[in-house]
């Protein structure tokens, strides 16, 4: 009875499928994969598609938490180059990687609904009984880092939630399901428009070094280094800088 | 007993070995010193007792209102009947996180019935009751197909002679069909459950992540897997435990013949 209808839409996703550009085109340039934190999910994508325009090689990009990148990378997965959003992190990549080089640095910011609705001003407010506060789970550096913060700014907060990248608590606050969530600054620009940023004061702020390596078993090291060289170089620091990262 | 083709073999062991080597790998590859401190943390308990907690619930809320149903789309003939039946087991082959974020915008803060759940003073997202209600959408359809598979088996002149014979509609519901659809009721009761435990993409999507509060064994494992490798495969041997045990208790049904 559903067959029909079921091979019709098979066919129909199948012909959409093929009709997108190749994911990697017909021409001999080398192709890379790039694992980069999930905070660099918008920066990244707009690094890479400059890195093509100039015919270095094509980038595909893996995006998650930095810890989970480091883990999939210890267990084998075919990347070239990886970025994560803190030090400790990738040193536990250890000889997998080249020399760490820091590209880039990021500050947390507040994440909030819209318009402030519930008009936060800063780590303090976060505490206030009936504020639905998500956060990031200290496994991953966004985590870790709010969890720095707010020790600095000697706040206990009692998250909802707990969630897995820095993304996740950004979607929850877009959502409109959490209050607010600590988020890096970089995301709240992302974010465009769907939710609003509060500043953290930079005394109760943290310093988020992102550091890029390549991977020592890339299949093609010249291409992987060849994109680490373009993210550290002026015309990288532009692109980041327009997307919220300070020069390190 | 016949004698297998070769042609048959090859790819059945292909099959066979396809999912037979991940599970003899998880236990090959587990840290059998450390299981135990890795199992004893407050972590791993939490989780393995909201886990039960959860999928009972979830499997108890579908006996409850998905017998029912299934007995509905057995035995009564209405319109619409077949647009039920697909909508209900939308969610066996639905994405767990798109189900996820369906339940988001039909109950969250600013979904469809957030508003009026809210003015009752009702929050799902982020509470247990929301990690139910996440593991109740995805296991649902299996009890449902189940038993009324299991309804539709039984002779509807069983209970037109208990009718007969002058039983009410209740008492013959209690001691015809329910005993005589047991063994579906149970087997669906089971798959539910199991597949209840296992939920992940809607329960993190939908409640969220806490520990002792939504963040079920699955959602354990995928967290673990980031900073302590050994504690996930710890914890995915649990779940791989309880999975099989599931299935011996549904031997005599699917493993027996």
């Amino acid at each position: 009875m559903f067959a029909r209808p079921l091979g019709r839409i098979a066919l129909g996703l199948a012909l959409w499928a093929a009709a997108a550009p190749p994911a990697r085109a017909l021409d001999s340039l080398p192709a890379i994969t790039v694992f980069a934190a999930a905070s660099l999910s918008e920066s990244f994508q707009a690094l890479g598609a400059a890195f093509e325009a100039k015919a270095h090689g094509h980038v595909t990009f893996s995006f998650g938490a930095s810890s989970l990148l480091v883990t999939q990378l210890q267990q084998g997965a075919p990347a070239d180059v990886i970025a994560t959003a803190d030090e400790t992190t990738l040193a536990k990549a250890g000889d997998l990687i080249g020399a760490p080089r820091t590209f880039a640095r990021n500050r947390l910011a507040i994440a909030v609904e819209k318009g402030n609705p519930k008009t936060v001003q800063g780590l303090a407010d976060l505490a206030r009984p009936g504020l639905a506060v998500v956060l990031a789970a200290e496994q991953v550096p966004v985590g870790k880092y709010g969890k720095e913060a707010l020790a600095k700014a000697g706040v206990t907060v009692t998250p909802r939630s707990l969630e897995p990248d820095v993304k996740a608590v950004l979607n929850k606050v877009a959502l409109g399901e959490a209050d607010a969530g600590i988020v890096y600054a970089t995301d709240v620009t992302a974010a465009q428009g769907k939710v609003d940023g509060v500043e953290i004061p930079a005394a109760q702020n943290v310093s988020a070094n992102y550091p890029i390596a390549v991977v020592k078993k890339s299949q093609s090291a010249e291409a992987a280094q060849a994109f680490a060289d373009f993210v550290l170089s002026p015309e990288g620091r532009t692109v980041l800088a327009r997307y919220g990262f300070a020069a390190p | 007993m016949s004698r297998a083709p070769r042609l048959l073999l090859v790819p059945a062991l292909v099959a066979a070995g396809l999912i037979g080597v991940p599970l003899v790998a998880l236990v090959v590859r587990a840290p059998w010193p450390e299981l135990s401190r890795a199992l004893a943390g407050d972590e791993a308990r939490n989780a393995l007792g909201l886990s039960l907690v959860c999928s009972l619930s979830a499997t108890a809320l579908s006996l409850v209102f998905g017998v029912p149903l299934a007995w509905l789309l057995a035995r009564v003939d209405f319109p619409g009947r077949r647009l039920l039946r697909a909508l209900v087991t939308l969610p066996m082959v639905l994405p767990p996180v798109v189900g996820g974020v369906a339940l988001l915008l039909a109950f969250g803060r600013r979904g469809l019935l957030g508003g009026a759940l809210g003015a009752l003073g009702i929050q799902l997202p982020f509470t247990t009751a929301g990690a139910v209600l996440a593991e109740t959408f995805v296991a649902l359809p299996f009890l449902v197909v189940a038993a009324e598979a299991g309804f539709r088996q039984i002779d509807p002149r069983f209970e037109e002679a208990a009718a007969v014979l002058g039983a009410k509609p209740g008492f013959a519901l209690r001691r015809v069909t329910l005993p005589l659809a047991a063994p579906a009721l149970r087997a669906g009761a089971a798959l539910c459950w199991a597949r209840a435990l296992g939920e992940f993409g809607a329960t993190i999507t939908f409640a969220g992540s806490f520990p002792g509060r939504t963040q079920t064994l699955p959602l354990a494992v995928y967290l673990a897997l980031e900073h302590d490798p050994d504690a996930a495969i710890a914890l995915s041997l649990v779940l791989l435990v309880v999975s099989v045990a599931a299935l011996v208790a549904l031997r005599d049904r699917w493993l027996g013949a």
